[in-house]
Formats: structure tokens, C-alpha cells, sequence
């Protein structure tokens, strides 16, 4: 079976300032994947080619078996975009928006209209297709905005930054709709975030950070590859006690945004130890599961707030 | 919602037929839509050319007569019905701006549709309204001196929608490349308005000094502004200095034709 997505060495520049660096990834039919990274790795730029609105500059990408630069029109019939920026028109109506959207797709007639009406009782927004949009909160919007990508029944949907702007309660429904289009549908879905808790519901994330796919697998698999917990250590002057650790104890860590962190820490006495001996010098010591938040930071060495420019 | 299976085949050629008509329909019809429902624009852009027009024309009536005689304000009347098309074709076209902003664009851009459906969708929703408002302002005509028979309604009516198709045109590939309306706007002043200035709406070529008239003769609009006035009246004399009307004619069905080729051109540099 074909990937849904598949990128091999994809590299794009703004001018002299390069976004994206030789990334490669795959994206498997009927998963929920998410391109975790700070703003600036990367994430939006890849979001753009995937999209097909940015032609890629060089190396592989294709989408459900097509090139995206010479069958991107293959791509867009089969492919459900949604950007940051809502893309409905707010000075139409809930229905007017879905039936113009899907003639762009060139559907008409009772088959439209019956697509209009499967799909605002499955967002459950039957009771606002006369409303104009811009009457709409946030949320409604937005399962709108979901409806309208799946006019014509594609097989992939990608977002960008999907949760942005949307109140706790919102998000969680959006998440469920996306779950049950999923099962329902076998839609494989592709979306971008910087929230850690986002990236935590994906079946697979790619990890992204200064242009470049450092890390991919389940959350899961990737938080398993730091061990069993991750002491977070501290101090008024933590390179100093960094150092102190590795000689006197043996315990190598590094040094993140002022915080000592030591990956794979599995014995609850050296913990003790640790802290009985430098007690003097600690501020906190935290002993935790590896969040993907402590991946990131041991494949990059930096903190996840920090990332590149522009993205 | 039922999709997998065997119905995702019928999908999948369901939409191979995109097509050409129902993606420039969907555009000309919301471009209808936004139009209808913003009464601010409805009116503001038949209102301000035609209080333009009974305050200049009557102040000025007084003062000028033009060439081969008659009224100032009959003079400036087809001037008038031309900026009424320039400004509903701007702010039909300033919406391009807005719509990439929202990221309305975005999504029509990774849809199936061709880059001649985008530029034609627009183009055909500006000239639309475009005319329509000329239209409502050409009801007038007949009580400044025009007799509108069926002959020169119909001839008056074809120049407008070519008039308007290469206003419309030229606002889509001007606003297509801008990423804010202020930038436009800044256009809008030092182009569009002295376009429309400069094409004898005001006055006529004969007369002007030497630099002026090759400005005005360089002017496409100018020739726009000598078949309206031609066609509203084939005796007219305020076209002195100018070729035939066929010559005009053509020249104005040459620059709508090249406007939307630029535009059709300008949206098919995304992937496709």
C-alpha cells in the first residue's frame, strides 16, 4: 500500500534563509499525523507544499501516489486543506459557503445538496446553514470550516494549527470529530501544532525543528526512547552543578534554559543521593515520565520555546 | 458521510469533471452575493460619481462650452458613467486583497479549479456590477440629451461590458500581487484617477498643450472613454482628434482582452 504521504529530501529557502532541510517523512493511510515543532522549525512552510500552494524548491513529495509539483491538481481533488486563517467567507451563509465550495470542486445539483446535508448533521450545525458565518463563535466556525474540507469526500485532510484559537471545550470536540472521521471515513489527517498535548492524541508525530524532521514515531515510542523518567534538576548556578554531577556522581545532563535535565534515570536511591549530597545548591528536583517536550530537548539540546525566525 | 468503499470511486471521477463553468459560476456568483448584501458599496459607488457630476457640471456649465457647443454637463455625463464603472470595478477588485488576507483565496487556490476560472470568476463578477450600476445611472441619460433608441441602448450596453471587463481586469492584476489595501489605494490615486482624468471625461484633447495630449493619447482609457461616446451618440463631435471610432473600439477591445490574459497569466504561476 502507497503512503499517504511521502517526502524524501525536501529542502525550501526564503531567500538566503533556508526553511526546510532535506526532510523526510512518511505519512501512513488512515493515520492521525502531527508535525510537532516551536513556531520556526519548519512546520508552515512544509504545511504550504503540502497544501500545493508552494511548489517545493527541490527533493520528493508525494501525496497520495501523486508528485506534487506536476499532478497537483490529481492532489487537490483528493486532498481537504484547512489553513490557520479561516477560509470561509464570512458574509455568506453556513450553506452558501459549502455549496460555492463544492462547485469549485465541479459538484452540482441533488448530489451537492445531499453532500451539504450529510455533512452539517455530521458537524451538527443543521440549525445554522441560513446564519451568516461571521454571526458564528470560534468553534461553530471552525466544524464548518471542517465541513467544508470534506465537500468533496477526500481521502486526506491537513491542517494548520488546527487548535489555535479555540476555547478548551471546542478543541475537544474538534478532536473528536477528527477521530470519528477516522473511523467512519478512513481519512487519514495530517496536521501541524505547537501544543505538546495536541501532538500527545496523534497516532504518529514528526518532530520538527530549524527545518529539519529531527524524530518520528508514536508518542509512545518516542517518549520510551528516554527511558523510564527524566530528572529535572534546579539551581542557582546549574552549569557548575552539571559538572559537580558528572565527576562526583557519574551523571551526565545537560543544561536547557537554566534547568539540568538527565534522561533515563531509573534508580530512585541515586536520586536520593543526588540530593543529599548537593542539597545546598538545589532549588527543585523534579522525577518524571519523559514528556515530548523532554524528547525534543534531548535530540536538540534546546529548550522547545526556542526555535528559528519565521516559519 | 458514508465514503469508503465503493463509493469513493464514483467520488474520485465525480470530481475529475471539475470543469470549467461551475468553479467561475461559484466566484461570480459570491462576488453577486457580497455585493447585494453590502449596501454601503451599492450605492456609494453610483452616488459619489453622480453628485460628482451635478455639482462639477453645474458649477462648470456656466463657464465652459465645450467644442462644437452644447452642455457641460451632457459633456461629462459619459465621464461620469466611465468613473461609476472605474470604481465599481476597483472595489470589486480590492476584495482579491482582502480575500488573500482572510485566507478565502488560499482555499479556492488549493482547489482543482484552473487559474481561467479564478481570473474569469472575478473579472466576470466586477464587470457584472460594473455595468449593472452604469446601467442604473444610464436611466438618466435621456433627460441630458441622449436618445436612448434600442440601437444605441444595445451598442451603449456592449461598450460598457468591454469597458468594464478591462477596469475589472486591470484592478484583479494590480490587486492580485498586494498584500494590503493601502497599497491599492495608493494606486487607486496615482493611476487609476489620473487614467480616468486624463481620457477626456473632463475635457477634451484638442486644446490641451502638446505633453498633456500625448499623455492622453498614450492613455488606453481615453479610447475606452471615445467609443462610449461614440456609441452613446455617432455624431458626436467631443471626439475630435481621435482615430475613427473602430480604431477606439478596437483598441478598447484589445487592452480588456490583454487585461485578462495578464490575469489569467499572474494566477498560473502557482503549481498546477
Amino acid at each position: 500500500m502507497t503512503d499517504a504521504i511521502y517526502i524524501e529530501d525536501l529542502s525550501y529557502s526564503y531567500d538566503d534563509h533556508p526553511a526546510l532541510n532535506e526532510v523526510g517523512l512518511s505519512v501512513r493511510k488512515g493515520e492521525i499525523y502531527g508535525l510537532l515543532g516551536p513556531n520556526g522549525g519548519g512546520k508552515t512552510t512544509l504545511f504550504r507544499i503540502l497544501s500545493t500552494h508552494t511548489r517545493p524548491q527541490s527533493g520528493v513529495v508525494r501525496i497520495l501516489g501523486s508528485d506534487v509539483t506536476s499532478q497537483a491538481n490529481e492532489i487537490r481533488r483528493q486532498v481537504g486543506v484547512v489553513f490557520q486563517h479561516p477560509g470561509l467567507d464570512p458574509k455568506l451563509r453556513v450553506g452558501e459557503n459549502l455549496r460555492h465550495h463544492g462547485w469549485l470542486y465541479g459538484l452540482s445539483g441533488r448530489l451537492l445538496e445531499a453532500r451539504i446535508e450529510d455533512l452539517l448533521r455530521a458537524f451538527r450545525i443543521e440549525d445554522r446553514r441560513s446564519d451568516l458565518v461571521e454571526t458564528l463563535s470560534g468553534g461553530l466556525q471552525r466544524r464548518v470550516e471542517l465541513a467544508k474540507s470534506m465537500i468533496h469526500s477526500p481521502e486526506l485532510l491537513i491542517f494548520d494549527e488546527p487548535s489555535t484559537g479555540l476555547d478548551p471545550g471546542a478543541r475537544l470536540t474538534f478532536w473528536k470529530d477528527l477521530e470519528r472521521l477516522r473511523s467512519d471515513d478512513g481519512v487519514t489527517v495530517v496536521l501541524t501544532t505547537h501544543f505538546l498535548e495536541e501532538a500527545e492524541r496523534c497516532d504518529r508525530i514528526g518532530l520538527m525543528s530549524q527545518g529539519q524532521v529531527i524524530a518520528e514515531g508514536t508518542p509512545f515510542d518516542l517518549r520510551k526512547g528516554l527511558g523510564e523518567k527524566v530528572l529535572s534538576i534546579r539551581a542557582r548556578d546549574p552549569e557548575t552543578l552539571r559538572d559537580a554531577l558528572a565527576e562526583d556522581v557519574g551523571i551526565e545532563g545537560t543544561v536547557v534554559e537554566g534547568v539540568i535535565r538527565i534522561p533515563d534515570v531509573d534508580d530512585d536511591d541515586r536520586v536520593a543521593e543526588v540530593y543529599r549530597r548537593f542539597s545546598d545548591r538545589i532549588d527543585s528536583v523534579t522525577l518524571a515520565r519523559p514528556t515530548l517536550e523532554d524528547v525534543f530537548v534531548a535530540k536538540t539540546g534546546r529548550g522547545f520555546e526556542v526555535g528559528g525566525n519565521d516559519g | 458521510m458514508r465514503r469508503r468503499g465503493g463509493d469513493s470511486k464514483s467520488g474520485a471521477t465525480m470530481a475529475e469533471a471539475v470543469g470549467f463553468v461551475l468553479p467561475t459560476y461559484s466566484l461570480w456568483r459570491r462576488e453577486i452575493i457580497r455585493f447585494v448584501r453590502d449596501r454601503s458599496r451599492l450605492y456609494g459607488s453610483i452616488l459619489q460619481p453622480a453628485v460628482l457630476w451635478i455639482l462639477m457640471g453645474s458649477g462648470l456649465r456656466g463657464s465652459f462650452v465645450p467644442l462644437g457647443g452644447g452642455d457641460y454637463l451632457a459633456y461629462i455625463y459619459p465621464g461620469t458613467l466611465m468613473l461609476i464603472l472605474l470604481f465599481t470595478a476597483i472595489f470589486s477588485t480590492i476584495s482579491v486583497v482582502e480575500d488573500r488576507r482572510e485566507g478565502f483565496l488560499q482555499g479556492v487556490l488549493v482547489s482543482p479549479i484552473s487559474s481561467t476560472s479564478v481570473a474569469l470568476g472575478k473579472i466576470a463578477g466586477g464587470t457584472t456590477m460594473a455595468v449593472g450600476e452604469g446601467l442604473l445611472f444610464l436611466v438618466i441619460a435621456p433627460f441630458v440629451g441622449f436618445s436612448l433608441d434600442v440601437q444605441t441602448a444595445v451598442r451603449t450596453v456592449v461598450v460598457l461590458v468591454a469597458v468594464g471587463v478591462g477596469m475589472t481586469g486591470l484592478g484583479f492584476r494590480i490587486a492580485w500581487g498586494m498584500s494590503s489595501t493601502a497599497g491599492f489605494h495608493a494606486v487607486m490615486n496615482l493611476l487609476l484617477m489620473p487614467m480616468w482624468l486624463l481620457s477626456g471625461a473632463f475635457f477634451p484633447l484638442v486644446g490641451v498643450p502638446v505633453w498633456l495630449e500625448w499623455v492622453m493619447r498614450i492613455n488606453p482609457m481615453t479610447y475606452a472613454m471615445a467609443t462610449l461616446r461614440w456609441a452613446m451618440d455617432v455624431d458626436n463631435a467631443m471626439v475630435d482628434g481621435l482615430p475613427d471610432p473602430g480604431v477606439c473600439a478596437a483598441v478598447t477591445a484589445g487592452f480588456s482582452m490583454a487585461m485578462v490574459g495578464w490575469s489569467i497569466y499572474v494566477v498560473g504561476r502557482r503549481p498546477t
